[in-house]
């Protein structure tokens, strides 16, 4: 019988075989791995059995060093465990790992291999995590395709029981964990058979138990420890062996066989390359290539990288190799090469030295690294490397896939050369954006043409940096032989091209891809007869050059007949089948049917029928668009950055925006991960339709809209009108500021950045100004971005940027009016449109910027705030701004309080400098300014404004000292300036990973500012369950509803006493966060704000975002809170409420959101069950609070 | 005592059918009313609406959490996909059906006629005994007649009379010019019974934050007198089924209602907010109430001071309002 196939990706694969051979599964989220635990936790909730009819236990624990442990426990109790993760999880896994080893325990912990943080932070694939992990004494093994994680899963398993090493199985992140293919699958009965009973018995067998008491983890001595380690020697010198039997086993069940190392090329091949995971296949493809041509390449593909057998390897390789290349996926700074290289050049040598070398002459061998991070490896960069090896020299710890012109690493490559394959092969390409559902549509291409043909698929999808209007690319291959090309669909490989959002078009290099004779079908609102016209330069001339044929729809009109809203994905996928004939019509037809049948299941009603609709109407509604001989349109000036931009951002960040960074050579880019800010402002992504306008005669000045902005992309500015009169741009709009505060005549406004914002529409939910005549019209009303709209409101953006900015030493900060004309110093970010976490950052840096460290937890807010191209942080006219760095998502607090105390030392250690310049016998500075600077009140912005002052002058008079301690102070005067240190993360981080430090940070008493992006779920990494997730919540890791009760992480800081705790809710009582930020920075120790934050994980449209937090707080789900010391030293309670009691159901609040609401259509007695607690509790919550506030003072004055 | 009564062609144990509430969601509870002495259920209203707000919902949920970015291909976990609220009532008809003996009315409230004719079909595939259906457009556009909004109301039933073939039940709103005519004209396509009245949830208004709002208020017994004037008006004047709605909370009320000339009393605020030991007192009200009347059965004593009966029918008219008014009786 024919193995069922299935179409998936890596990381399924694996989750499936260890959901199947496993009894307690560990897990916590972390990119790329997070799919595997997502996957497994699905299939418990569907009530999925193990092999042995048991539901695995899923536990989602609040680190990977917390899995691990419970791993480590649940193995010492004898069950079948296994965890997946990645980088810096595997990196916090690693004592456990050792512990697990040494107690020769058997597990397998799935790995999607990910580069580790080092100059910063990468989400993308490479070896590093794994390579850190060889001393721990697990045995490691490595899967190159998806077809192999699913059968090495399994081989894992089997010998791990077999030989009691424990396994870490690794395959690369994202090219194989999230690449789509069609595989063979695996029956229960052959899982089964691979399983020896007897091991899993054993391992029970050796299980802690009172029955039968032993004692583990025994601290031993220098008598003893030494040779206990030794003692394991047999159990690795076996596993080898051990391996070789399973294997065999495996492909007489399968007939899929492995080897620990597989060579493959010319029997007599004279070069070799030798490597581990995806890049084995591009490595094949190659070499049956440049075989065919006459060469003689080969290549070593190591799948037991630990324990190494050298004799196994060595026995792959023929007498004829003349010289290797050993490439590591990972960089070892300081070492003379790479794990990889090092391990087979010490082997070669140790059996040179033996006599037992395989080899008529001693091979060359050399190392390189690739693929660092998810640098793209091509069989053009292989074929380079085959003729490096050639040479009589080579090149010793080589790089490829880069330019480097600073240490000259680097081979040159030919990026033209194609493979047989890979030409033989159809490839597609699709520009998407991330929620027009492009990606779930090629998903389902895939899967049709897997199951329908016996063509083999491979799918693989880009997503860019930004969470709003984030572009997709998605590369398919369809082939009669297997797909072996790890590797993104190159330049003129692909036979269709599809748009399916014009605003791609402006990319130059669309149709790069596109194959000669190929086809492009672009989604456009343009007519048919128009649309050739409307297309850019570099798009007309590429369809005349190379010959496409050229197709239009416009989607969206369809989808809006069909109310489909702006999913145009199953109108898209019937046109790519419709085009591409890769089906018979009516099969198509009806797969496509059946596949959004299964997506949205028989109880999808209207969905299912509009889908099907779509896919039959889709067809009519195409246009082939006749290619004219020549172009009309004449060429469009690019825009650029302007020549204003700084130079870095001209020469790097400019090219990174034009996706030119792979061709940035090393030598440009800074060497210790140190990047200019305030570069946000030069990648203009105009992704709004609609932008808000402004009504002078409306508004009241109120400063609601620049408070909720999540972009900062509507900012206010009062000036005199005089210094605008003969410059402003006449569409400029200002209108004399209301009240008294400010200058007589002075003018105010409001003005929006077109290009950044991104059309949420939130500033105008918030105004609180209605027409009289029309209450639905506000002070801002939205409009359609045309292009007139567009470039006025350009012009006067432009204008609104060069006006000065109002003096702040003379703003009321605690008011919001007031506040909002301070300069933001956070704006742009590629945070989701709506982000309910920005508002609270911007405010901070409007605040505060200017002197502020800030120390952000890995998450979403390190994403927006520090991913590469642009970073959102910037800097005023001054220079001065927001200093910001990401070191760990686990060790937030700690990394802050470091910055903090390293802050206040140099600020003692600088007053402690000029008292000693003072005493100095030639005074040389001036005793006044010394006491001034050493007395200074910066409590206020006046303050902090001196003392600036005052620091310049010093600087003016150590300038005239010849003293070394002038040089000293120099260094450090800046210190004597107040500084701000910020502590931002995410309730993943605050309430779980990061818990135990942000404790330890909240009981230094210290003075830090703590803000906790409280989302309530694991946004970052897609949604999963935290302690901060509220009882009855649908999140990932809690399909059935959360059933414990949210963290009072307020109460617990609270009871330190001397903590400044705040709960805060910006879109429900906006001048309560205002003071609660206020409050925390000037109180002298630890502050913390909790930040309710809602996000697009929680499944709502965030345009409701304000309405969100008000019912959050009136149903008690976020009662607000102020909880200051300081206020006990004036007798008062430190408490106070700022909510009043609940006045709304909770029912009304959970049946708002999303995330509550489908629990009741999925598990509608537990939903009821979790209602009923959690509106019980919020009451009983709120009174709690409320009685606590009510206290009265404890009193040391006697009656 | 003889309690029965007919409805819609089904003999019922006594004139007390729970309308369309949101109790009917839960079957514990039905089985509660049933026990109670309920001799009928409507189950809850399956609004057209909140299907197709159930729909845009999801589009919603499709976009937001497949918003795709490297680390989040989808967000909040895909299996736990609803259902859909269609699937879930004709699931809940199925089990009402398999838990009670009573008789499952389905109440439809619907505003197109794809929406009302695909789904009663499925309804009545799912078991229903009959169909209530509500009539609920709010003539809003000044360009709709009063005439053009009843022929568009008699088209959608009589078709849907064509295609269901189960007892039809139609709940009426208070607001027709000639609500006798109308009748008439619902009478001729079939259907078999009309209930009277439908409470309109009527928008309110919030000073403090100048929006309108949606608002929930449950009735009390004088609301129920409106339909009482109609019931009597109606009574004898048509074949249809006569059922009172709308502020029915003790007995009283209910014996008001059969002797104005309702087949059958509807409850629901009083449920809402007594639970079913309401019904029962109800129930053990009314039978007092008949055993101390001249009557032997409900059927005798019903519609006996009906318009038709009354010994001062102008009394259901508009001349009551001006003898009210002058004896200052209000």
């Amino acid at each position: 019988m024919s193995p069922k196939q299935l179409t998936l990706d890596g990381n399924e694969a694996a989750a499936r075989i260890a959901h199947a051979t496993n009894e307690v599964i560990a897990i916590y989220p972390i990119t790329p791995a997070s799919v595997m635990g997502e996957v497994a936790d699905a299939l418990s909730a569907e009530g999925q059995t193990n092999l042995w009819g048991s539901i695995p236990k899923i536990v989602e624990m609040q680190s990977e060093a917390g899995a691990a442990g419970a791993i480590h426990g649940a193995l010492q109790a004898g069950s079948l465990c296994t965890t997946f993760t990645a980088s810096q999880g595997l990196l916090l896994m690693l004592p456990n790992m050792y512990k697990i080893a040494g107690e020769l325990t058997p597990t397998v912990f799935h790995i999607a291999a990910r580069s580790l943080a080092a100059q910063a932070l990468s989400i993308f694939c490479d070896h590093s995590d794994v390579m850190a992990a060889r001393g721990t004494g697990f045995a490691l093994l490595a899967s190159n395709s998806v077809q192999e994680v699913q059968d090495m899963a399994l081989i894992s398993q089997a010998v791990s029981l077999k030989s009691r090493l424990p396994v870490l199985h690794f395959f690369d992140g994202f090219r194989t964990s999230h690449e789509i293919v069609k595989i063979d699958t695996l029956s229960n009965e052959q899982i089964r058979a691979l399983l020896d009973e007897r091991c899993i018995h054993n391992h029970r067998a050796r299980a802690m138990s009172p029955d039968h008491p032993v004692i583990r983890g025994t601290s031993q001595n220098p008598d003893v420890y030494f040779q206990a380690r030794e003692s394991v020697n047999p159990y690795y010198q076996q596993f080898s062996q051990h391996l070789t039997e399973v294997m065999q086993a495996f492909g007489k069940l399968t007939g899929r066989h492995y080897q620990p190392y597989e060579y493959y090329g010319a029997a007599d091949a004279k070069q070799l390359i030798v490597l581990m995971g995806s890049a084995v296949q591009t490595l094949q493809e190659t070499v049956d290539h440049l075989n065919a041509t006459g060469e003689k390449t080969a290549v070593l593909a190591v799948r037991l990288y630990r324990p190494m057998d050298p004799q196994k390897l060595l026995a792959c390789l023929p007498a004829s190799i003349q010289s290797i290349a050993v490439l590591d996926r990972c960089k070892e700074p300081g070492s003379d090469g790479e794990p990889l290289y090092k391990d087979l050049v010490t082997l070669v040598a140790q059996a040179v030295s033996q006599g037992t070398a395989p080899f008529t002459h001693l091979p060359k061998i050399c190392g390189g690294r690739y693929g660092l991070s998810s640098k793209e490896f091509t069989p053009g960069m292989v074929k380079a490397i085959f003729e490096m090896l050639k040479a009589p020299q080579l090149k010793q710890g080589f790089t490829i896939g880069i330019d480097d012109d600073l240490s000259h690493t680097s081979l040159d490559w030919d990026s033209q050369f194609r493979t047989q394959a890979s030409q033989a092969a159809t490839s597609a390409l699709f520009y998407g954006l991330g929620a027009d559902g492009t990606v779930s549509a090629n998903k389902n291409a895939i899967k049709i043409i897997g199951e329908q043909t016996d063509l083999q698929v491979q799918g693989y999808f880009v997503y860019d940096s930004k969470k709003s209007g984030a572009m997709t690319i998605s590369h398919l291959r369809f082939s009669p032989e297997p797909i072996r090309s790890a590797y993104l669909i190159q330049d003129n490989e692909a036979a269709f091209v599809a748009c399916h959002q014009s605003i791609f078009l402006q990319r130059p290099d669309l149709l790069n891809a596109a194959a000669p004779n190929g086809v492009f079908l672009l989604n456009t609102s343009t007519p048919p007869d128009q649309v050739w016209d409307s297309l850019p330069l570099a798009i007309q001339q590429d369809l005349i050059d190379k010959q496409l044929s050229f197709y239009v729809i416009d989607a969206y009109a369809l989808a809006e007949q069909l109310q489909m809203g702006r999913r145009i994905n199953t109108i898209m996928q019937s046109c790519f089948f419709t085009i591409t004939e890769l089906l018979p019509r009516e099969t198509a037809l009806q797969a496509m049917k059946t596949a959004v049948e299964e997506t949205y299941g028989s109880k999808g009603g209207k969905i299912t029928e509009i889908n099907c609709q779509a896919i039959d109407l889709a067809p009519a509604h195409l246009h082939r668009v006749p290619v004219p001989d020549k172009v009309s349109q004449t060429a469009e000036a690019l825009q650029k950055i302007p020549d204003s931009a700084p130079e870095f951002v001209r020469r790097i960040t400019a090219r990174l925006i034009d996706g030119e960074g792979d061709r940035i050579p090393v030598s440009q880019l800074p060497d210790d991960g140190t990047w200019p800010t305030a570069t946000a402002q030069w990648e203009k992504r105009n992704i709004a339709l609609e932008i808000p306008v402004w009504d002078t005669e409306l508004c009241i000045h109120c400063g609601k809209c620049p408070l909720v902005c999540p972009h900062s992309a509507i900012r206010s500015k009062i000036f005199d009108p005089k210094e605008v009169e003969q410059t402003a741009p006449e569409s400029f709009l200002h209108t004399p500021v209301k009240g008294k505060e400010f200058p007589p005549d002075y003018h105010i406004s409001y003005q929006v950045a077109p290009e950044d914002c991104t059309g949420c529409g939130l500033c105008v939910d918030i105004c609180p100004i209605k027409d009289k005549s029309q209450p639905g019209r506000r002070a801002l009303n939205l409009q359609p971005l045309t292009k007139p709209l567009l470039q006025q409101e350009q012009r006067n953006w432009a204008y609104f940027l060069a006006l000065p900015e109002y003096d702040r030493t003379k703003l009321r900060t605690g008011v919001i009016k007031e506040a909002m004309l301070t300069q933001p110093l956070f704006e742009f970010s590629g945070a989701c449109a709506g982000c309910g976490e920005t508002p609270y950052l911007r405010l901070a840096s409007q605040l505060f910027g200017d002197r502020m460290l800030i120390a952000n937890a890995t998450g979403c807010s390190s994403i927006y705030g520090g991913n590469l191209p642009t970073t959102p942080w910037c800097k005023n006219a001054e220079g001065r701004g927001p200093t910001w760095n990401n070191s760990l998502f686990e060790d937030n607090a700690e990394f802050g309080l470091g910055m903090r105390l390293a802050v206040d030392h140099q600020t003692r250690y600088a007053q402690q400098l000029l008292q000693q310049l003072l005493q100095q016998p030639r005074a040389e500075l001036d005793s006044a300014l010394v006491d001034a600077l050493l007395q200074a009140d910066q409590s206020d912005e006046a303050g902090i404004y001196e003392q600036r002052q005052r620091v310049l002058q010093l600087r003016q008079q150590l300038s005239k000292s010849t003293s070394p301690l002038a040089r000293e102070l120099e260094t450090l005067a800046d210190q004597l300036v107040k500084k701000s240190v910020w502590i931002i993360g995410g309730d993943g981080w605050a309430y779980d990973i990061g818990f135990g430090g942000l404790d330890h940070v909240l009981a230094s008493g210290e003075n830090v500012n703590i803000l906790v992006l409280d989302t309530e779920v694991y946004s970052n990494t897609g949604g999963q369950t935290s302690k901060a997730t509220p009882r009855g919540a649908v999140a990932k890791f809690s399909a059935g509803g959360k059933a414990t009760a949210k963290k009072d992480l307020a109460m617990i800081a609270m009871s330190y006493e001397n903590v400044y705790v705040a709960q805060v809710a910006y879109g429900a009582k906006d001048l309560q966060t205002l003071k609660a930020f206020l409050e925390a920075e000037s109180f002298d120790g630890p502050s913390l704000i909790i930040a309710y934050s809602p996000c697009i994980a929680w499944g709502n449209d965030l345009k409701h975002n304000h309405q969100m937090q008000d019912l959050a707080i009136r149903s008690g789900h976020w009662p607000l809170l102020r909880y200051d010391p300081r206020r006990l030293d004036a007798g008062n309670n430190p408490l106070q409420l700022d909510s009043k009691p609940p006045s709304v159901a909770y029912r009304e609040f959970t049946g708002s959101e999303t995330r509550f609401s489908m629990l009741w259509r999925s598990h509608e007695a537990d939903a009821e069950r979790y209602l009923q607690a959690s509106q019980q509790e919020s009451q009983r919550h709120y009174q709690h609070y409320a009685q606590l506030a009510a206290l009265k003072p404890d009193s040391d004055e006697k009656e | 005592m003889d309690l029965h009564t007919n409805y819609l062609g089904m003999t019922l144990a006594n004139p007390l059918v729970p309308s369309a509430s949101p109790l009917s969601r839960d079957v514990a509870m039905c089985c509660r009313l049933e026990d109670a002495g309920a001799s009928a259920l409507v189950m809850y209203s399956l609004f057209e609406e909140e299907l197709n707000s159930q729909h845009a919902r999801q589009m919603q949920l499709l976009e937001s959490r497949e918003i795709g970015h490297s680390e989040a291909t989808h967000f909040l976990p895909l299996h736990a996909e609803p259902s859909h609220a269609l699937e879930q009532y004709l699931e809940q008809v199925q089990a009402l059906k398999q838990r009670l003996s009573i008789p499952v009315i389905a109440s439809l409230n619907g505003t197109s006629q794809d929406g009302w004719i695909n789904i009663a079909k499925q309804l009545t595939e799912a078991g229903a005994d009959a169909l209530e259906l509500n009539i609920y457009n709010v003539a809003a556009d000044p360009l709709h007649s009063a005439s053009d909004m009843e022929r568009g109301y008699i088209e959608l039933i009589s078709t849907l009379r064509q295609v269901v073939s189960c007892p039809i039940m139609v709940k009426l709103s208070p607001y027709f010019s000639a609500l006798g005519h109308f009748v008439q004209q619902l009478e001729d396509t079939g259907i078999n019974g009309v209930s009277l009245f439908n409470r309109f949830y009527q928008p309110d208004i919030d000073p403090d934050t100048l929006r309108v709002q949606a608002s929930i208020h449950l009735s009390r017994s004088e609301d129920a007198l409106l339909s009482m004037r109609w019931l009597g008006i109606l009574f004898g004047k048509t074949r249809l089924t006569l059922a009172a709605t709308g502020g029915i909370h003790t007995a009283e009320d209910a014996v008001k209602m059969l002797l104005a000339g309702a087949d059958v009393t509807h409850l629901c605020s009083v449920l809402l907010q007594q639970g079913p030991t309401a019904l029962s007192q109800i129930l053990t009200g009314i039978s007092d109430w008949l055993d101390e009347s001249p009557y032997e059965s409900l059927e005798q004593a019903r519609g006996v001071l009906s318009h038709l009966h009354s010994n001062d029918p102008t009394l259901y008219e508009r001349a009551s309002y001006v003898q009210l008014l002058k004896t200052g009786r209000y």
